[in-house]
């Protein structure tokens, strides 16, 4: 039986160098880097060369880098760190309506709490409007929290312009860049953004870490306190394995980026075309401003979880943005952001490539998605428009 | 997630398709939540079910349930048939993950729809 693994948008498998470099952490290098003694010296000291490392691999700053429980914690340090240490200047906030929960559940967490948000309207492509941000930046505006790159229907948002817009304004600027680190070319200082969010596991290291890039010069917030570790920002004491184990796989994930991502795209320019020229079966996402490993469809007439258990039970794991997927009633929120028929948000499945993937992967899905939208179109009471 | 049993009916489904001769139609669901279920039946003279089959659009619990309803009651007596519940599916697949209790456990209304639909047209 086959076991292709195709959702590597949701996790990563964490590569043997990342794995290799944490055991000692986990064993007998044990110390707690803020003991002065010889046991936490030494952890100290790795924990150090770690962020350097990480900093080298970014082009910032090592102070520039705090280690964070994961991308969702670093959201939400850079979201809720902003709003508390901006407050008195104002209280409007602006992201986009394609935003991960941890960046738009934290959002309307603050709009509760007597702040004003704006949430951006995404294209049908799922791109955000520079000059939508432009209009929405008002003298209370405090931040602009955008998506590298969405997480769903991997479309990359033009960050750069972005950012500039905001800063033209005076106002702060973060990016949530968890999918994006590794896959795409990344520039933060040419980004000019002033926070950014990655997560170790979506880059085939742990999980349960992450970073939050603060640029020098910006402050935000605390949003938990405790000890002095990672300048408070961040206390309790380090995920050290962790955090090691995030430094080693972000390295070797920039540096074999280019290689990655030629592969990844080949692979996913193949199963976009093999998916797409079967019979009602649409892109969904940006054509060309895309995620390299991204491939994201609607078939039509076909609900998106009952695609999933027919791919697995073929070997084959993915996932949907259908409303039995998303544990909610409303299927995805970023589907129907992007104007989406219920049906078609409902039949929608992403396939997310990895590094492992290979060309007999690709050839196989195309071989058995055929006779599962069949079966299932079969079983379905919705037909097909005759025109 | 799902019973060995949801699974055997999404795999294999029994009763899939549309019946030509039905008598009585029942859909329920709507696309917005994403299930949609339509049950065909034939009733005799003596008010027994003698054929059922179903088409649905959903997800494995919805297929599951519709497969399943119609084993339940080929064969019953309408008013036997309008006995069985949404609740008695699930059993019969040895339970539905909660949160498909509410959303795909649908084939009971189908049934009770599609017996309404019958009893209008055997009213002439
Ligand atoms: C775009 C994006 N942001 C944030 C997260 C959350 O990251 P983590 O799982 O590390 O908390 C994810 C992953 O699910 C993601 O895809």
């Amino acid at each position: 039986m086959r076991n292709i693994y195709l959702d590597h948008a949701a996790t990563t498998p964490m590569r043997q160098e990342a794995y290799e470099a944490m055991i000692p952490y986990l064993t007998e290098t044990f110390g707690n880097p803020s003991s002065i003694h010889a046991f936490g010296r030494t952890v100290r000291k790795d924990l150090e060369d770690a962020r350097e490392r990480v900093a080298n691999a970014l082009n910032v700053h090592p102070r520039e880098i705090y280690f964070t429980g994961g991308g969702t914690e670093a959201d939400n340090m850079a979201v809720l760190g902003i709003a508390a240490k901006l407050q008195d200047k104002g209280k409007h906030i602006i992201t986009s309506a394609i935003e991960h929960h941890a960046v738009l559940h934290t959002c309307e967490a603050l709009a509760r709490q007597g702040y004003s948000l704006t949430v951006l309207p995404v294209d049908k492509f799922g791109m955000v409007s520079p000059s939508e941000l432009e209009k929405a930046i008002r003298s209370d505006t405090i931040l602009v929290s955008i998506m590298q790159a969405n997480n769903e229907v991997g479309t990359i948002q033009p960050i750069k312009e972005l950012a500039a817009i905001a800063h033209e304004k005076g106002v702060l600027f973060h990016t949530d860049a968890v999918q994006t680190v590794g896959n795409i070319p990344l520039d933060i200082k040419g980004l000019g953004v002033d926070f950014l969010s990655a997560s170790a596991h979506k880059l085939y290291g742990p999980k349960g870490v992450g970073l939050l890039y603060i640029r020098r010069g910006t402050k935000l917030a605390s949003i938990a306190y405790g000890g002095a570790q990672e300048g408070s920002m961040r206390p309790g004491t380090e995920n050290v394995a962790g955090i090691i184990g995030f430094a080693r796989a972000l390295e070797l994930a920039i540096t074999e980026q280019p290689e990655t991502s030629q592969h990844l795209i080949s692979l996913r320019d193949k199963l976009i075309k093999g998916l797409t020229a079967l019979p009602d079966v649409s892109l969904n996402g940006h054509p060309q401003q895309r995620l390299p490993g991204n491939v994201n469809v609607s078939v039509e007439r076909v609900e998106g979880e009952s695609l999933i258990l027919s791919l697995d039970m073929a070997g084959i794991a993915v996932s949907s943005g259908s409303a039995c997927t998303s544990g909610s009633l409303e299927p995805s929120h970023v589907l129907m952001a992007m104007g989406l028929s219920h049906q078609r948000a409902h039949g929608s499945l992403r396939f997310t490539l990895g590094k492992s993937t290979t060309q007999e992967d690709i050839d196989y899905v195309l071989e058995v998605m055929p006779g599962i939208i069949e079966r299932l179109r079969q079983m379905s009471p919705v037909q097909a428009k005759e025109d | 997630m799902y019973s060995e049993r949801v699974m055997d009916h999404f795999t294999n489904p029994r009763n899939v398709g549309v019946l030509e001769d039905a008598n009585g139609v029942g859909e329920v669901g709507n696309m917005r939540c994403g299930d949609i279920m339509k049950l065909f039946i034939k009733v005799g003279e003596d008010e027994v079910i003698q054929d059922i089959k179903f088409q649905t659009f959903g997800c494995g619990a919805a297929i599951a349930t519709s497969s399943m309803i119609t084993e339940i009651v080929k064969g019953m007596t309408l008013t036997d048939a309008e006995q069985v519940s949404n609740r008695q599916v699930a059993e019969e697949l040895d339970g539905l993950p909660p949160a498909k209790m509410h959303c795909s456990n649908l084939a009971a209304d189908a049934l009770k729809a599609a017996i309404a639909n019958y009893r209008e047209n055997s009213q002439g």
